[in-house]
This record gives C-alpha cells, sequence and structure tokens, in this order.
C-alpha cells in the first residue's frame, strides 16, 4: 500500500472580509502549510467570499474533552457579570440623571 | 491533539460496562443531541458510519467521471464552465467525506486504497454509462436530486463531523440541482431530436434512480438500528416516496413519461406506486459487475496513478529534497 495520499491534517479557517473574525471551515489534507493554502482555496473558497485564509496543523491544536464539558456550567447565578443584572437606569432616574448611562 | 479519532473502551456488547454506555449514548442521540469524535460511542455504531460515509465519498469521486468525459462535448461555453464546477464540487465532496470518516478511525489512504482496488462500494448509478448528453441532463437534475433527499436527511443525522459536511454539501448541491433542471428544460422544450434524446435517456436511467436509494424496507438489514441511532432519518422506502413526490410531476409537466407500467399515484395512501426494482441486480451491480463498472475503476486507477509525481513532488519539496520531475509512464 502506497503512503502518499496521507498527509497532515490543516485546519481551516476563512475571514468573509476585513474586520469580520475568522471562522473554521473545515480541514484539508497537506504535506505543508503552503501546500495545505492551496487545497484549502480549491475546498472551501470556491463561492464565498474570502479576504483571508488560515490553515492550521491539526496536531498543534489543544482541545478541552466533551466530558469535561461542565466545567463551563455555571454553578451559580452570574448575572452580576451582565449590564442586564443592574438596575442602574432606574437607580439614576431617581437622582435626576435623565440621560442614557 | 484535535478530532483525533479516539478507539473507545468497552464498546461492545458483552464488554463490561457496556449496557450503561449505550443506554446513555442512546438517551443523548434520542434527544437530537450530537456525537463527536472524542465521544464514547458503540463499536456498531462507527463501523456502520465509516461504512455509510465511505460509500458516499466513494459515490461522490466516481459520479465525477461520466459527467467529468462529457465536458469537452458540452455544446455551449455556459454549460461547460457550469458542468466544470459541478464536477470539481464532487471531488471536493468526496474530499470533505473521506475527512469527516477519518474522525472515526480510517485512514483516509486506506479508503482511497479500498476504491482502487475494487473492494469499497460507490452508488449503483455510477456503474453505468453516460452515452449522450441527456444523460449527463439526466444525472445532474434527477441523480442529485435523489442525492439532495438523501443528503439533507442525514445531514440533520446525529455524527456532528458528517452532519457538518453534508450542510456545505447540500448548499453546493442547490447549484447542482438548479442547473441539471436547467439542462432538461433546454432539451424539453428543445427540437423533437432533443425531446426524443432525453426520453430516451429517462428510460434508460429509471431504473438506476428508482434504485437509487437502496434495497426495500423489507430487504434493508441495517435500516432499524440506524434509525435508533439517528444515523438515517427516514428508510430507504420513504426517501424514494420523497423523491417521487416532488420530482415525478415535473416530469411529467416536462412531457416525459417513466417506462413503468404499473407507476401510479395511490389517492388512499398518498403515495406513488411502482413496480419493485430488481434487487437482486441492484446487488450485482453495486458489487462491480455493472456495465461501466470496469472502466469507472480504470479511469480512478489511471488519475491516481497519474498524479503520484505531483503528490511525490510534494513530498520532496515539504522534505527539503530536490523536487523530481514527472516521469514518463
Ligand atoms: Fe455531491
Ligand atoms: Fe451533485
Amino acid at each position: 500500500m502506497s503512503t502518499d495520499t496521507q498527509w497532515r491534517v490543516f485546519e481551516v479557517f476563512h475571514q468573509q472580509s476585513r474586520g469580520e473574525p475568522h471562522i473554521h471551515v473545515g480541514s484539508v489534507h497537506a504535506t505543508d502549510g503552503e501546500s495545505a493554502l492551496l487545497m484549502a482555496k480549491e475546498q472551501f473558497g470556491r463561492r464565498q467570499a474570502c479576504v483571508n485564509m488560515w490553515v492550521v496543523p491539526a496536531d498543534a491544536i489543544t482541545e478541552t474533552a466533551y466530558e469535561d464539558a461542565d466545567i463551563f456550567e455555571h454553578g451559580t447565578d452570574k448575572s452580576y457579570r451582565e449590564a442586564f443584572g443592574y438596575e442602574t437606569t432606574k437607580r439614576a432616574r431617581a437622582i435626576g440623571d435623565t440621560r442614557d448611562i | 491533539m484535535m478530532m483525533q479519532p479516539t478507539r473507545c473502551t468497552n464498546d461492545k456488547p458483552g464488554d463490561p460496562g457496556y449496557e450503561e454506555h449505550l443506554a446513555a449514548f442512546e438517551a443523548r442521540v434520542g434527544r437530537g443531541d450530537k456525537v463527536e469524535p472524542g465521544d464514547w460511542m458503540p463499536c456498531e455504531y462507527r463501523q456502520q458510519l465509516i461504512r455509510l460515509i465511505h460509500v458516499h465519498a466513494n459515490s461522490e469521486i466516481c459520479g465525477a467521471l461520466p459527467e467529468g468525459g462529457w465536458i469537452p462535448h458540452a455544446p455551449t461555453f455556459k454549460r461547460k464552465l457550469a458542468l466544470c464546477a459541478k464536477v470539481q464540487d464532487e471531488v471536493g465532496h468526496g474530499q470533505l467525506l473521506y475527512r469527516a470518516a477519518e474522525t472515526l478511525g480510517k485512514s483516509r489512504e486506506e479508503m482511497i486504497e479500498e476504491l482502487i482496488n475494487g473492494k469499497a462500494k460507490y452508488s449503483n448509478v455510477f456503474h453505468y454509462h453516460a452515452k449522450t448528453w441527456a444523460d449527463v441532463c439526466v444525472i445532474a437534475w434527477l441523480i442529485d436530486a435523489a442525492a439532495i433527499v438523501n443528503q439533507t436527511m442525514m445531514a440533520d443525522g446525529s455524527y456532528g463531523p458528517y452532519g457538518r459536511a453534508l450542510k456545505r454539501i447540500c448548499y453546493e448541491e442547490a447549484f447542482h440541482l438548479t442547473h441539471g433542471y436547467d439542462m432538461c428544460i433546454s432539451l424539453a422544450t428543445g427540437s423533437k431530436v432533443q425531446r426524443e434524446m432525453l426520453q430516451d435517456a429517462v428510460n434508460r436511467w429509471w431504473e438506476p434512480i428508482m434504485m437509487f436509494h437502496g434495497p426495500s424496507d423489507k430487504e434493508s438489514k441495517h435500516t432499524e438500528q440506524l434509525m435508533k441511532w439517528r444515523i438515517k432519518l427516514m428508510t430507504n422506502d420513504e426517501q424514494r416516496q420523497t423523491f417521487l413526490k416532488k420530482y415525478l410531476p415535473k416530469m411529467l409537466n416536462l412531457g416525459l413519461t417513466v417506462p413503468d407500467p404499473n407507476l401510479h399515484f395511490d389517492e388512499a395512501t398518498k403515495e406513488w406506486r411502482y413496480t419493485e426494482p430488481n434487487w437482486k441486480r441492484f446487488l450485482e451491480v453495486v458489487r462491480g459487475n455493472g456495465p461501466a463498472s470496469a472502466l469507472r475503476l480504470a479511469t480512478r486507477r489511471m488519475a491516481h496513478e497519474e498524479g503520484a509525481w505531483v503528490r511525490r513532488a510534494l513530498a520532496a519539496a515539504q522534505a527539503g529534497d530536490k523536487v523530481p520531475m514527472p516521469t514518463a509512464a
């Protein structure tokens, strides 16, 4: 069996216009970053707008485990971290501040 | 490491803890939750998905062959551009799907090799010759339509990477379908010769198209398990009905007839009735004994061999070696 079609996996991110974040679109197999970009352009840049593309070797990515997804769960009320967690507009009106806060 | 297939343990009936794992897995899948590569999954779920996605990927690659052969003979420049784009899309679909299957633990290399060696299957419809330009039109309209019925259903299935690939694929299929219908309208509203050409293509492709969604539910051995695990959300017969309900009226509207004397709409059940395809013949065809099976594999093998120098050059460039020139075969 030949081993010349396996190659490394690169994850592909594209940016649709300047100012937008790069978004993950999929992955390609390639020998290096340069050829990965070539493959990625063919695979993910055929139609949609794109101004910039990143390719990242998949083995360079560190990820959390799905079974540990509870680390992102909130055990307590986190509304104190949010603007909506405060009734400050009402309080500001009470002290005569009628402008936006 | 990301998206690396982790072989999970205790994933077979009889293994310690299998039943508890399975119950949790089935509860999650039943809720409509998606399964991702690192998750525990039954060995059987993994194997069934590898089998399905591998066949699907092969079908995209082999599906590009009958259409690719027609690119030089497209009747207009616009049709030629569209056909080039479609063929490139189909090959791209194959790549996306090999990658999705790879997250389950089978290497892309292995899958490519198994197709070339004739060990792996691909869709029945690509084992037939595309004899005329009308065949290209019928493939692009009706076979892509049948594929879309299957792929939009599978896109909502339980395995995350397969679903993501299919959503991207379905987006591109919308162009294939529209352009395919456009080409068929051209022929159906054209000269007598064009209309006859289209009808002739429909006559030859009808049986393979009716076989496309696979054996009837009575004969399909995997369906129940696949539906329970939400790999498939519709049975083969349900997919066939969905296809017929949507596209048969459009075909009749084009003035086409269908070579099946038993075909009629059953008002009581609101379903189309048809002559059951010959499933023995279907199995023969997908085993590699169709009219164009040998040609398809020979073409695929030739493309693989003729592209070897590109792969060698890329590998050499990465290793910092002198890039070899293509050698005459
Ligand atoms: Fe496709
Ligand atoms: Fe297609």
